[in-house]
């Protein structure tokens, strides 16, 4: 039997997977820096757990929670068509925000800053649910290794390199922005009900930027605009970091030391590779 | 093939094009001259979409493309490039070229040749010199169905050996039969390629007429040369 640290471990990997390589379609593929990514993780975690707390199956909940992310990705995008670059990452870091304030405001749906606790399991069995995570999202990497070698993922990057070149040719860029961010919101979606039933717990701190800022560098460490970077990113990190556990640390300076090893991790990898260790884009 | 009729544009107190009025005939190739700030680039941004005319109105095959977003104008049958390159700089020759038109290997192979690109189809643009790059933008515009192409200022920036390759497309265009508007300073190129030249200054045509009698018209010296 696998030690049960690994196994929380491999299902976590399995989840951030999902979580960066659809932030990866957003910023690597399609250019739209998107910083309120979580937000769509955060959505797809509540609202998978107060389907189910309500007795809803899993299976029409999880893909409820990607409907639901999805469907306020595409108001965002529609809202923020016409921004790019730092005014769009200002706007979606901003939801944040909003999403931290709501979630902790609405008591009567999400119980404040108290949480939800109690999220049913998906499967009882620890090793069952990290293989059935596993599944997902190999499922999930093949899904966008697919899309982005369609005609549809080469618009994306046409998109990324050059809005007004696209158009040009005759792209409606509108509409393929718009359909690059729900597709990278219903899978943030979906990560974020996976992680749910995973802990089984989501409070307001789900919203908030450390979450970001480590799926962010595990893209980044892994390089933009590539798949298998996303995964390479997603491993190289969480293992690196993860390792801190092992050494004798006080657990006061733990977290702290953890996160410099993650720092570190992140510039020497970009100082030796400048786009990542996959990466086809300039960071 | 394409019409303009009285097409102004001010940006704040600047009027950039001013009651702008010409048309571009079916299979020949017209030249648009004029100094430095005379409002070529904004009658080319109008055309293809870029820029919204204050008034005016612009019809190409007899549609009326005026208010027509830039992709529908492209789809209606616009090719451009620009005066800066302006390609998909992370993707390859063959994607580059597949965005513009879902064309098979021997038919992106083809375009290549013609256009004097000789690259494998895999080479990734930002690999390219900026001359190869000018060159990739047109062997795009080129591939994409169209009726009507527009080149800024083709040979601006490049080689001698790609400014020699260009006057080669644009003549062989010509044999063609294509339709082109096409902005250019070198007027011995333009001279050698252009079946009518359209001379803009400050925003308003100064005249149309054929490559022979506009190098000797006194208005057109006084816009180049001054009094």
């Amino acid at each position: 039997m696998i030690h049960e640290y690994l196994l929380q471990f491999l299902t976590l990997i399995s989840i951030y997977i999902i979580a960066v390589i659809s932030l990866n379609l957003a910023i690597g593929f399609t250019g739209l820096l998107n910083l309120g990514h979580m937000v769509f993780f955060g959505i797809g975690a509540y609202t998978s757990a107060i389907l189910t707390l309500h007795g809803m199956p899993w299976y029409i909940a999880i893909f409820i929670a990607g409907l639901t992310a999805s469907i306020l990705g595409i108001i965002i995008a529609g809202i923020t068509s016409k921004l790019k670059g730092d005014y769009l990452a200002m706007v979606t870091l901003g939801l944040v925000f909003i999403a931290i304030a709501v979630s902790r405001n609405w008591s009567s749906l999400t119980r404040g800053a108290l949480g939800l606790p109690g999220v049913p399991d998906i499967v009882r069995n620890n090793f069952h649910y990290m293989i059935f995570t596993l599944m997902i999202s190999a499922f999930c990497a093949l899904i966008f290794y697919r899309l982005v070698n369609s005609e549809t993922g080469k618009i994306f990057q046409a998109i990324r390199d050059d809005e007004t070149a696209a158009a040009i040719l005759g792209k409606n860029t509108y509409f393929y922005k718009i359909l690059s961010v729900a597709i990278s919101t219903f899978f943030a979606g979906i990560a974020g009900s996976l992680f749910v039933h995973h802990i089984n717990f989501v409070d307001p701190t789900i919203f908030e930027l450390e979450f970001f800022i480590m799926i962010l560098a595990m893209l980044i460490a892994g390089g933009l605009g590539s798949i298998k970077g996303s995964i390479a990113g997603v491993f190289v990190l969480s293992i690196l970091s993860e390792s801190v556990r092992f050494i004798s640390f006080s657990p006061a300076l733990l977290g702290a030391f953890r996160d410099m090893v993650f720092a570190v991790a992140l510039i020497a990898i970009l100082l030796f590779k400048p786009r990542g260790v996959f990466g086809k884009v300039d960071v | 093939m394409l019409s303009l009729k009285n097409i102004s544009k001010s940006f704040g107190g600047v009027r950039s094009v001013n009651k702008c009025t010409f048309k571009v005939e079916p299979n020949t190739i017209s030249s648009l001259i004029g100094p430095n700030g005379a409002g070529k680039t904004t009658v080319f941004n109008i055309v293809s979409g870029l820029t919204k005319p204050d008034s005016g109105a612009i019809r190409l095959l007899d549609k009326d493309i005026t208010h027509l977003p830039v992709y529908k104008i492209a789809q209606a049958g616009i090719s451009r490039t620009f005066q800066l390159t302006k390609v998909f700089r992370n993707m390859s020759i063959r994607d580059n070229l597949l965005i513009a038109k879902n064309a098979d290997e021997k038919e992106m192979k083809e375009m290549l040749e013609n256009i004097y690109l000789h690259k494998p189809l895999d080479t990734i643009a930002s690999e390219l010199s900026y001359g190869q790059q000018r060159l990739l933008e047109i062997a795009r515009a080129l591939l994409m169905p169209h009726s009507l192409l527009m080149l800024d200022e083709p040979t601006a920036g490049v080689n001698p050996k790609i400014r020699r390759e260009l006057k080669q497309i644009l003549k062989k265009l010509k044999k063609e039969g294509k339709t082109v508007l096409l902005i250019e300073h070198d007027m011995e190129f333009i001279m050698g390629v252009s079946d009518f030249v359209i001379v803009l200054n400050e925003g308003r045509v100064l005249k149309i007429g054929k490559p022979k009698d506009i190098i000797k018209d006194k208005k057109v010296l006084e816009a180049y040369l001054g009094k």
